[in-house]
């Protein structure tokens, strides 16, 4: 078994994502998941004889903003080229794709890690192309069904460089790539649907400081040969793929055999990949320009209006949330992995400044998140809405009610949709912060507990405990604790 | 440059054409014949030259992003070889 | 008794109008043509019942004065363009049995003008061909042939030519990629129009070469293909390549006469051209000179490499555009039990010889390692064509040229050579690579007795000035169809 530490592996990722939008890239057709099948299929979509594209101008846009996104150049001359090739739910017989001149150029994205480090993953390219429909070969024995709702289906193509060194990066760079996608709006990273799709490229080379090989001098500081993974559907799969395949080809250089440029699928079932049963020779996909396009062309106004309209940024907005508002790097994570948490945030604190934001984080993140995971609910569907949760803050802050209390209040808020004004005054709730109310209980309670105050006096410093406990009863725990406290003490010292 | 029997087995496969063998001496020549007669373009100087894919220079027209077309799975389907379950069949196709 | 056998387009509609004929008579009379001329071939498919039905519809509408451009004209389709439910077999076995659930176009637009379907006419199996011997469904002839020897009719819209020609039909479209609107037009005797690139919508009719292909009228006289192209022509939002441009008026502007400079190049009067071709050649330039016309020579120094880069062009596009028919959603499917030879088996069957030819040329010249050699250079080539033809249009406002090297050829004779088939092509390529706009108009007849056509070219979206000059060769030339 070959020492792992020796080797490193060189991943690039390409990353299929469906574009968020109505109608299909080329065609009017909706774009729906799990309909019917062919029943989101236009002419064009079937490759009927005389057929023609048209693009869909929202799907550029939605492009343009990944691209700005992924702080990448936006290239504002593209082509679409026909990738040629045979497949029963490629219809035309090619897919428009676009390999030369792509709409989107080099960019970036920051990833963290477990150690706390953080790495810049380079992206190469951001191109548009269409999806191909479905096949399903397991309905009948020697037939394979064809639906092509699918078919045309817009998708952007995301390449990494080849800059990430481990599973855990790439994973890493899979999630923080969807939850921008998600964020700007473009992709809804849905891995389970389908609606994100991952190819890892992997090579392995021996790492640098090793002069010793038992292969010769030519395995040293050169790239391996490369293989590409298929049919990796989660980011699970994306750990187990990437283990499996190191192990896999450091085994097979060790034994003296060469890596076959292939490509591979990733079996779930047995977190392994094997090579693809269908031997074909590799494919001339005979790029050329499709004809029946002409070249995109995108505006400075065009992409600056997009820009105007993005939102902030997941990694700027997490910076702004810790300056502004210092508030923990982690809790600004968990903020910004879902742009309805951010908006959510936002609303509550730009109601009113003056509410404190580690409050409010405490509220969204404990109390709140809390009750929807149990009941299945997202926030952009919570029952209590982001001005609720501030009038509850509010209360809370000057006083009317007392933190405990408010937990309650909450509780009520989320079950009945009813506002914390309402269930406060209708079960007086309200904190009681009249020093002179609290002195009289106080002083009634300390009347009829002679014993335990002399048992105090003389040392048993815990009782304070009980008699605040005795006044939070007495009040239906409605005393403001901290008045409570002060009175006591007072009462006690003499 | 000629075009000699594996090339022409090569193009035909990618194509999905079948050349029986008796055929593919004839496309060899024929095809040869044809490419190098195209070839004379190595005359030209197009040092510099942009290539042009389309002779018109109209502006790619957009669409806008709503559904009006689909839901016509009976004429999609009605010209279909082989068709079940409002699905297209084909011979089982092995990965 | 009116004539209906010699009748064009234009005193059809007169007729109609002045209800001195019924539509219904119309229809039935061609049908009934077309059924006793089947030696010409030119109809894969007569649309006899409908025809019948819609010339009712007319005839009811011309009663009430409800009449729209072309009400109860009956038409010949190539049959390239998509007729919902009419069969559309683009001449091939791989559509034998295709019926389109959708209306192309450009015939929509006839339609809704009020013409009818008269039938689908024989072409070049997926339009590839100069002859119409590439047919599935049997070669056409060109109604000139008389006694034992067949002549083509040209190609690759032969069946339009010939049903024309030989009075089959008033009119008919085309469609031209490399000529294959002109060349038959000159070697039938009548007129064909190849517009702009961009003028007539491409959707709805099958694809052959995606930067090539336009639709077009091909007619007895230059006012009937005015008239026919100002119906087809328009912008159509679902063809990205049309032009967004106004209403055309063709057919009211050829009241107005222009003084034009005409140009003639000279790459195109080689030595190989026949006597006859250069007679007709300055015949046709004494005629502009009478008209008030100044003849120009000019320069168009890559003719010689326009036929190559068009071949090199269209086969690889070609090659794209007919992977669709896999034998899955529609079309012929010879069966296996494996995909890959359910591919082989049906498009091997489905296809013939130049339409395979083709496909491998084009997929050679896309393939790895070939592409920057072969396709990009001809796409570099076609630049400078192009270039050469702007720089031309700064000094003259047409060009006319002859169409065709020859006057057609016997059938048969050239088949068994993919190159001397092409080379029928020289004049009238040079054009498509360019996008522009030409036109061939019948000029006389050569020794063998056979029709000779004439081209103008025109620039960019100018057939005003394309059928205007058409008028000048056509009223002077006085050609007479002279078929036994």
């Amino acid at each position: 078994m070959q020492n792992l530490k020796d080797w490193e592996t060189i991943i690039g990722l390409e990353v299929h994502a469906q574009i968020v939008s109505k109608s299909k890239l080329f065609s009017g057709a909706s774009t729906d998941f799990g309909s019917v099948p062919n029943t989101q299929v236009s002419l064009v979509d079937a490759a009927m004889p005389g057929m023609l594209p048209v693009i869909n101008k929202y799907c550029v846009e939605q492009a343009i903003k990944t691209g700005l996104g992924l702080n990448a150049q936006i290239n504002k001359r593209s082509i679409f080229d026909r990738k040629n090739y045979f497949y029963p739910d490629l219809p035309q017989g090619y897919q428009i794709s676009q390999f030369t001149q792509p709409i989107v150029g080099k960019g970036s994205i920051e990833i963290d890690l477990k150690d706390g480090s953080s790495k810049k993953i380079g992206i190469t390219r951001l191109h548009l192309e269409q999806d191909a429909g479905k096949s399903i070969h397991d309905l009948e024995p020697n037939k394979s069904y064809i639906d092509l709702n699918r078919s045309g289906v817009a998708l952007m193509e995301i390449v990494s460089e080849p800059d990430i060194r481990s599973a855990e990066e790439a994973q890493e760079y899979v999630k923080k790539l969807r939850s921008i996608l998600k964020y700007i709006g473009t992709c809804d990273g849905n891995m389970e649907e389908g609606s994100l799709r991952c190819d890892v490229n992997i090579s392995v080379k021996k790492k640098k400081f090793q002069s010793r090989s038992l292969l010769g001098e030519n395995i040293l500081g050169e790239l391996g040969t490369r293989c590409e993974i298929k049919n990796v559907n989660s980011i699970k799969s994306i750990g187990q793929a990437i283990d499996y395949e190191f192990k896999r080809q450091v085994e097979v250089i060790s034994s003296g055999k060469e890596i076959d440029q292939e490509t591979r699928l990733f079996d779930e079932k047995k977190s392994e990949t094997r090579s693809m049963r269908s031997k074909e020779e590799a494919h001339d996909y005979r790029y050329f320009p499709d004809p029946d396009l002409p070249p995109l062309e995108i505006t400075d106004n065009w992409i600056n209006e997009i820009k105007r309209n993005l939102p902030e940024l997941p990694d700027f907005k997490k910076e702004k949330l810790i300056n502004q508002h210092k508030i923990s790097s982690y809790e600004a994570s968990i903020l910004v992995s879902d742009k309805n948490n951010v908006d959510f945030f936002d609303k509550i604190i730009n109601e009113n400044k003056k509410r404190n934001p580690k409050n409010i984080v405490n509220w969204i993140i404990g109390d709140l998140f809390s009750l929807l995971n149990k009941n299945n609910l997202e926030i952009k569907n919570s029952p209590i809405k982001a001005e609720d949760l501030g009038e509850l803050i509010d209360f809370i802050e000057d006083s009317t009610i007392s933190g405990k209390i408010a937990k309650n209040v909450f509780e009520e808020m989320f079950e009945t949709n009813k506002k914390a004004k309402e269930i406060i005054e209708k079960k007086g709730l309200k904190q009681i912060t009249n020093t002179n109310e609290i002195k009289s209980i106080v002083e009634n309670i300390l009347t009829n507990n002679k014993d335990k105050v002399e048992e105090y006096k003389s040392g048993k410093e815990k009782l304070f405990g009980y008699f605040v406990g005795q006044v939070m009863q007495e009040t239906k725990g409605a005393a403001n604790p901290g008045l409570v406290n002060e009175i006591l003490k007072k009462k006690l010292a003499n | 440059m000629d075009i000699d029997k594996k090339l022409v087995k090569k193009i035909a496969t990618l194509s999905k054409i079948n050349i029986e063998d008796n055929d593919v001496e004839r496309l060899s020549k024929e095809l040869s014949k044809i490419i190098n007669w195209v070839e004379k373009l190595n005359e030209v100087n197009t040092k510099d030259i942009t290539p042009i894919t389309n002779p018109s220079d109209i502006k790619i027209p957009y669409r806008k992003d709503e559904i009006n077309d689909g839901k016509i799975e009976d004429k999609i389907l009605k010209n279909a070889p082989e068709k079940k379950g409002g699905y297209f069949i084909v011979p089982k196709v092995v990965e | 008794m009116t004539d209906l056998k010699n009748i064009n387009l234009e005193e059809c509609l007169e007729l109609l109008k002045e209800k001195k004929i019924s539509s219904k008579e119309l229809v039935t009379f061609y049908l009934k043509e077309a059924e006793s001329n089947k030696e010409l071939n030119a109809y894969i498919s007569l649309n006899s019942k409908n025809a019948i039905k819609s010339a009712e519809e007319s005839d009811k509408r011309i009663a009430k004065n409800t009449i729209r451009p072309l009400e109860g004209v009956p038409l010949a389709i190539k049959d390239l363009f998509c007729t919902r439910d009419v069969l559309t077999t683009a001449a091939s076995k791989m559509l034998n049995n295709f019926k389109p659930t959708y209306e192309s176009t450009v015939t929509q637009k006839l339609w809704d003008s009020g013409a009818i379907l008269l039938g689908k006419t024989n072409l070049d199996e997926f339009a590839m061909g100069s002859s119409n011997e590439t047919s599935f469904y049997g070669a056409s002839i060109n109604p000139y042939s008389k006694d034992k020897k067949k002549y083509v009719p040209g190609g690759s819209s032969g069946g339009s030519a010939s049903a024309v020609s030989g009075n089959i039909a008033i009119a008919a479209t085309g469609t031209d990629t490399g000529g294959s609107i002109r060349q038959p037009a000159s070697y039938c005797g009548i007129v064909g129009l190849k517009p702009t690139y961009g003028r007539c919508s491409r959707w709805g009719i099958v694809s052959f070469a995606s930067s090539l292909d336009q639709a077009g009228p091909m007619t007895k006289t230059v006012n009937d293909a005015a008239l026919m192209i100002d119906i087809m022509a328009g912008y159509d939002e679902k063809d990205s390549t049309s032009a967004d441009l106004e209403k055309t008026n063709f057919y009211k502007n050829l009241e107005n006469r222009k003084k034009l400079k005409i140009g003639i190049p000279k790459q195109y009067r080689n030595d190989q051209l026949s006597k006859e071709i250069v007679k007709f050649w300055e015949l046709g330039i004494e005629f502009f000179k009478k008209n008030n016309c100044e003849i120009v020579e000019i320069d168009l120094p890559h003719t010689e490499y326009a036929l190559a880069t068009y071949y090199i062009i269209s086969s690889a596009e070609a090659s794209s555009n007919l992977a669709r028919y896999d034998g899955v959603r529609y079309g012929l499917r010879n069966n296996s039990e494996d995909i890959n030879d359910l591919y082989e088996k049906t498009r091997s069957c489905g296809f013939g010889d130049e339409v395979k030819r083709r496909i491998m040329i084009g997929t050679y010249v896309l393939s790895a390692g070939y592409y920057d050699a072969y396709y990009l250079k001809a796409q570099k080539v076609r630049s400078k064509i192009i270039n050469d033809f702007d720089q031309a249009f700064e000094k003259v406002d047409a060009i006319f040229t002859p169409t065709a090297p020859s006057d057609a050829f016997e059938k048969g004779s050239k088949i068994d050579d993919p190159i001397q088939m092409y080379l029928n092509d020289v004049f009238t390529v040079p054009v498509s690579l360019a996008g522009l706009p030409a036109i061939s108009v019948p000029i006389g007849l050569s020794n063998k007795k056979l029709p000779l056509g004439f081209q103008i070219i025109g620039k960019r979206f100018d057939e005003d000035t394309v059928l205007s000059a058409a008028k000048i060769i056509e009223e002077n030339a006085n050609f007479k169809k002279e078929i036994k």
